[in-house]
């Protein structure tokens, strides 16, 4: 059966380099799922959950959990890059779009450009309103077939995995749109305000 | 990492003293810090760490609350003491 072994031996090859090419400067690959909290790991009960849209906007849209779990499901196959240097490719999501959510509330897009993620517990991570919108960002609850492990940020975390994993707040509980920036937990001890893993951004002034 | 509270990295405040020590010039897990939310005051080697590659963050036994967030990034230290109300140290250390 030499011509599956030369096959095998080609596709592990072009892996390799497919792999290369999908670790941005300076990261590792992990085959593991390190935890990293900066906080207690929330036990809220789902039936006292919520997602909620609030800051500038006309009316703050809430989610209770079976809504959210209602609205229609993507399934994004994405890589996710740590700021510790660790990324793990072809990672299996289950979410809904935040596209999806901010298509509920009413907002004047010309001066609101400005989204603040908070979270159960004191976490907060602030992005560009455009990192959010465009197929770019999720509110998952699923992992690899799984409802989303607490340690990992379940019942729900967003997703935004252009942007380094820190802007994936775990256990998210919603979205403030604001007009100014706002520094969050970690943007405000010294990390990168965007954070692009391809641009290396780790540390202010990065 | 020793002392590990299930799969969290959550430890001891004693986790915290070699982070505090390239700051502080005396030993602060010795220290009494008094939270700025709800009052309690403890020592910082019997409050809860959270310990990281991303920073180490010390926080209330009693109500969670951020006492000292510590990130040490490319030869800088960052230091956010907003949680601490007040840290009693002693002189003769
Ligand atoms: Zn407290």
């Amino acid at each position: 059966m030499s011509g599956g072994f030369i096959s095998r031996g080609f596709k592990g090859r072009r892996q390799q380099a497919d792999v290369a090419g999908r670790l941005p400067p300076g990261q590792h690959l992990e085959s593991g799922f390190p935890v990293l909290s900066a906080g207690p790991t929330p036990n809220t009960p789902l039936d006292q959950w919520d997602f909620v849209v609030t800051g500038s906007v006309k009316a703050p849209k809430r989610w209770n959990w079976n809504e959210l779990l209602a609205l229609p499901h993507e399934t994004p196959t994405v890589d996710v890059h740590c700021v510790t240097k660790w990324s793990k490719l072809d990672t299996h999501w289950e979410g809904v779009s935040v596209d999806l959510l901010l298509r509920e509330v009413e907002y004047d897009s010309t001066s609101v450009r400005y989204a603040t993620a908070f979270s159960e517990g004191d976490y907060t991570t602030n992005l560009p309103l455009a990192d959010l919108l465009g197929g770019k960002a999720w509110v998952v609850f699923g992992y690899d077939g799984q409802p989303l492990d607490p340690v990992h940020g379940g019942p729900a975390r967003l997703l935004v995995p252009h942007l380094y994993f820190w802007k994936s707040a775990k256990w998210v509980r919603g979205l403030r749109l604001t007009e100014q920036d706002q520094p969050g937990f970690w943007e405000s001890l010294g990390y990168h305000n965007y954070g692009d893993p391809w641009k290396e951004q780790r540390y202010s002034g990065d | 990492m020793q002392g590990r509270m299930g799969r969290e990295n959550k430890l001891d405040g004693n986790a915290s003293a070699g982070t505090l020590q390239a700051i502080f010039p005396f030993e602060m897990t010795e220290v009494m810090v008094t939270c700025a939310g709800c009052g309690a005051s403890n020592v910082i080697g019997e409050t809860a760490a959270y310990v990281s590659g991303m920073g180490t963050i010390v926080r209330c036994p009693s109500c969670d609350r951020a006492l000292i967030r510590i990130a040490r990034l490319e030869g800088r230290s960052y230091l956010d003491l907003r949680g601490s109300r007040v840290l009693r140290i002693h002189a003769d250390g």
